[in-house]
């Protein structure tokens, strides 16, 4: 419901003679109403729920009018359900193309989070169609766009696809200037590290701790310093968010705090005016320093509130470790934190995040650990778990180290549509999606750990590390700048290897002549499989320091524990 | 409201809200379907009337609703230049022209194109083998994983599933669309048929463990969880899967019984202390503290017993004691929790030790509001000096800080601890006695 939200919230809907609003779930639709319409993702579990709903009315004798809207569009299986269950000809069925969500000046939202799960483990290639429909869309109303680069196997198909829609659609883009000049499409298992950090500028700890959906988030009474709950919109336009949502949250508290007394300072003026300057100040300000008071308050509330949580949760040696696992140090005592945080069954989100952490900084678990530790996690959060961790195997999130060197080239061979049964059975007959890790030796190529002498300065940051306290300049955006740089891949073979993706780095720069200067400096950067805010922070920043405006186009907003759910086979 | 059925039809009929129509015109559009299911073969139908592809539905002729909202395409593109602003609506419509040009002989490429457009396909005349694998082929290359499922479906129908499978093995990406598929509509038998066939057994052990999820009876789901017990996991997950059952099996039994003594209303723990969930289902570390909780003195026969847990799924010491202290320390029970950590050398002497660590013992304890003197204990314990001066700082164990000071010979710390006491206590007498004290050499 929540993209509908954005669009059309219930009073809307009422006005529009919609009686009453369900969701899709297990349990029936008591209505009396003569027309129901169904807006539902093109699942499978959909078409049964509906399918009983319209067979119980024909049981019951009753006939009605049904209506099923497919957002953003109708899946053949879903066709072929509605006509296994017999109620093709009871339905009928529209399409609603709606892909594009604007979440902010800068970031589109396709808001499809099942699409991590789909492709990145499932290797289900339904979305990308809808991929290639988004960016068509974007062609079309801004002009083709002159330079692409994109490093992953479902950046490629999707630029392909894309590619063929443009020259099958012909003409929509021909002789319009371009006003976004570059392209660049990016896998999320290209850098699963970054999102699975803990983040620490405000937006991502927003995200981290209360849940951003859909460009709100629901502040609770413990924030809000009443008994009410708030949904609040968080965007640009909230002028107190804007200004510290890419901000270390070291820094954010005592921004606010200044800002409340700057505000004071405002409210005390009145004291001085006489009747004609205090109706001015009445009509003019008061309004505008209203909206920034209940704001700063706001904020200020989930400060606190984020500051008790993170106490409470010992945030300060959590992030140590992840900061060792980062930089590869104390890697036994970083596993014995892991052990102990699985024992005392602190959270089994937060245990799995940081497995994975290890798990891909380290190449893999050695067999010892991985064998433990997976025991360990059975034990304490519930053995139907086995399944999640076959998952994470499968997406090459946690894995247990190969004895010996020999199987890497068997296992590369086995993903490149081999048949060999005998190397099947040797990978355990996994078909592999998945890719080996080599992070330390990328860390390394990439300079991704910061040498700092002294300390490093959070409230004037000096490079795209600061979105992780200094320790850990985010891979995905390191690339980025890089090959934005170069404007190609020349230079960075090394790293591609090491990212396993050889066949998947592209280049195409064909129609740069018609860009204006202004233009070339506009990037739409496509994360296929979620970003994080924390990402999305350091891009900016990156922004500002090269002169560049990046615009970000994600398949949704994730962060580490959305993904640690995607993988979770058992719903908590 | 009542209305009659004539009053409905005027209702709607006459709104002055055009409401999206339900009825399917009566057109050239619904005759063709018609027509396409009792013929598998047709030919252009449709009206070439229309110039959209869509038929347009409307809500309220408004493209979206009516309130601003920030962040729009329109404030996007004010974002990037200063042309125009550009509106986008997606609409709401029947798929694009579903029909529309429908022809009888498409090729593979032409017909995946379709597909990929959402328009209506007959596959029905790709009836040899290799027109079928080419039409896959096409699919596949296409990358729009909708299409390849489609072209599955259609495999999947029209060919034996021997053939089916033999084809896919060597077709990765098709491979795992189908497996994807047969998931999704929980055509569980012929995913395990494919599984056997591939030779992937452990996909298949894993595939039909998963089904106990969709059980929601425990001696069902726990019948079940026996037939998973002979599969072809590896040697780790079938210890794991046989735990499982194990586990289960004994929480009915346990569950069984308390709730006949919580009721019976003659166990004092249970009536201190009802019983607020079921122990079914629960991880083994949950079921663990259960027992220590509630059957903590039971000998190790049976079944309920922290003992007979611990042994039969070789919890490890860590683990064990972590535990058993959190249950006890929760019922307040610290000659229990004194006892976890007693052991006897070899020369009779009780000494404490413990395999987690005293810090932890310490934080336990003091999340469960234990005595002072107790924490104190525990805290003095702690080895590493400092963090056993900062968790007697924390939990104002003050005897510990004063003690600790003194070994240290740290007398400014001491001086300001003293600030930290109340005046006229014993402790605050306690830290003069030692300032002035001259056996000590005071480093600062």
């Amino acid at each position: 419901m929540s993209p509908l939200d954005r669009i059309a919230n219930v009073s809307i809907l009422k006005q529009h003679e919609v009686d009453k609003l369900y969701k899709v779930d297990n349990k029936p639709a008591l209505s009396s109403n003569e027309q129901l319409c169904f807006l539902v993702r093109p699942r499978i579990k959909n078409m049964r729920y509906i399918a009983n709903l319209v067979n119980a009315d024909k049981v019951a004798g009753r006939t009605r009018r049904y209506k099923v809207i497919f957002s953003p569009q109708k899946f053949y299986a879903c066709e072929m359900v509605l006509e296994e269950e017999g109620i093709f000809g009871d339905v009928s069925c529209d399409e609603w193309a709606f892909s594009l969500l604007p979440l902010d000046v800068d970031l589109l939202s396709m808001e499809l989070p099942e699409f991590f799960r789909d492709y990145f483990l499932e290797g289900d290639q339904r979305w990308i169609n809808t991929v290639a429909q988004a960016l068509h869309l974007l062609s079309t109303l801004y002009g083709p766009f002159p330079n692409c680069y994109g490093i992953g196997r479902c950046a490629k198909m999707s630029y392909e696809l894309w590619r063929r829609l443009e020259e099958e659609e012909d003409g929509e883009t021909k002789g319009r200037r371009p006003e976004i000049g570059h392209i660049f499409f990016l896998d999320r298992d290209m850098d699963f590290v970054t999102a699975l950090c803990s983040q620490v500028v405000y937006e991502g700890l927003v995200d981290d701790t209360f849940r951003i959906k859909c460009g709100s988030v629901d502040f609770g009474p413990e924030v809000t310093s009443s008994d009410k709950s708030l949904k609040v919109l968080l965007n640009a336009e909230d002028k107190v968010f804007n200004e510290i949502r890419n901000e270390h949250f070291s820094n954010v508290f005592g921004f606010l705090s200044q800002k409340a007394r700057n505000l004071q300072a405002q409210y005390d003026r009145r004291r001085g005016m006489d009747i004609k300057q205090m109706k001015n100040f009445v009509s003019q300000e008061l309004k505008g320093l209203k909206q920034e008071h209940r704001l700063l308050s706001l904020h200020i509330g989930a400060c606190e509130s984020i500051m008790k949580k993170k106490t409470k949760q010992d945030f300060q040696e959590l992030i140590k470790t992840e900061h060792a696992l980062l930089e590869g140090f104390n890697i036994r005592e970083s596993t014995s934190y892991i052990e102990e945080h699985i024992d005392r069954q602190v959270s089994p989100i937060e245990s799995l995040r940081l497995m994975c952490l290890l798990s891909i900084t380290e190449n893999g678990l050695i067999s010892k650990d991985y064998r433990s530790l997976k025991t360990q996690y059975l034990q304490s959060y519930g053995p139907e778990h086995l399944l999640t961790f076959s998952n994470l195997r499968r997406a090459g999130l946690l894995t247990e180290q190969a004895p010996g060197d020999t199987l890497t080239a068997v296992e590369s061979k086995v993903s490149k549509l081999v048949t060999d049964k005998a190397a099947g059975k040797i990978t355990d007959a996994f078909s592999s999606l998945a890719k080996r890790s080599n992070f330390r030796a990328i860390s390394k190529k990439l300079n991704l750990i910061p040498r700092v002498d002294g300390e490093y300065d959070l409230k004037v940051p000096r490079d795209m590390a600061y979105v992780f306290s200094g320790a850990y300049v985010p891979l995905s955006c390191r690339i980025i700048e890089q090959v934005l740089e170069r404007r190609s891949w020349q230079g960075l073979d090394e790293v591609v290897r090491l990212l396993n993706c050889s066949e998947f780095a592209f280049t195409d720069m064909t129609k740069e002549d018609k860009a204006s200067s202004e233009s070339l400096r506009l990037i739409l950067v496509v994360f296929l499989g979620g970003c994080t805010f924390s990402e999305i922070s350091a891009l900016r920043f990156l922004g500002r320091e090269k002169g560049y405006r990046f615009i970000f186009l994600t398949t949704a907003v994730t962060n580490s524990a959305r993904l640690m759910e995607a993988m979770s086979e058992v719903k908590a | 409201m009542n209305r009659t059925k004539g009053d409905e039809e005027e209702y709607w009929n006459s709104s002055k809200f055009k409401a999206f129509t339900f009825d399917d015109e009566d057109d050239e559009l619904s005759q063709l379907k018609e027509s396409k299911r009792a013929v598998n073969s047709l030919r252009d139908f449709v009206d070439d009337d229309d110039d959209d592809d869509l038929e347009r539905v409307s809500w309220s002729g408004e493209p979206v609703g009516s309130r601003t909202r920030p962040g729009s395409f329109q404030s996007l593109s004010d974002a990037l230049s200063d042309a125009p602003a550009k509106s986008y609506a997606p609409e709401l419509g029947r798929p694009k022209g579903e029909y529309r040009d429908y022809s009888n002989d498409w090729s593979p490429s032409d017909t995946v194109r379709r597909l990929r457009k959402g328009k209506v396909c007959s596959l029905e005349r790709f009836r040899s083998l290799q027109d079928k694998l080419q039409l896959l082929e096409e699919a596949v290359s296409m990358h729009d994983g909708n299409v390849i499922t489609a072209v599955l479906i259609f495999l999947k129908r029209t060919l034996s599933k021997e053939i089916l499978f033999r084809e896919l093995e060597v077709r990765q990406v098709a491979l795992r669309h189908l497996i994807h598929f047969l998931k999704e509509i929980g055509d569980q038998k012929l995913l395990l048929d494919l599984f056997r066939f591939l030779d992937r057994t452990e996909e298949l052990a894993l595939s039909h463990y998963r089904e106990h999820l969709n059980i929601q009876d425990p001696e069902t789901r726990k019948e079940f969880l026996k037939t998973c017990i002979g599969l072809p996991f590896s040697a780790e997950d079938s210890a794991h899967i046989q735990d499982h059952y194990t586990l289960l099996e004994r929480q009915i039994i346990i569950e069984a019984n308390d709730r006949h003594l919580e009721s019976a209303g003659q166990t004092e723990i249970f009536r201190k202390h009802p019983r607020k969930a079921s122990i079914l289902n629960m991880p083994l570390v949950t079921t663990l503290f259960y027992s220590c909780f509630y059957h903590y003195t039971e000998a190790e026969g049976t079944f309920s017993s922290p003992i007979n847990l611990k042994k039969t799924f070789k919890i490890p010491d860590k683990q064990y004691v972590l535990t058993a202290l959190a249950a006890r320390a929760k019922l307040r029970a610290w000659h229990d929790v004194d006892a976890l950590f007693t052991t006897k050398n070899w020369l009779g002497y009780t000494k404490k030790r413990a395999p987690i660590g005293f810090h932890r013992v310490v934080e336990i304890l003091h999340k469960n509001s234990a005595p002072v003197q107790i924490l104190q204990e525990y805290v003095n314990l702690v080895e590493d000096v400092d963090t056993k001066l900062n968790l007697a700082t924390k939990f104002k164990c003050h005897e510990v800080v004063i003690d600790t000071c003194r070994d240290l010979k740290d007398r400014q710390q001491l001086l300001a601890y003293r600030s930290k006491v109340e005046k006229g206590s014993a402790e605050e007498e306690k830290i003069d006695a030692i300032l002035c004290s001259s056996q000590i050499r005071w480093k600062n």
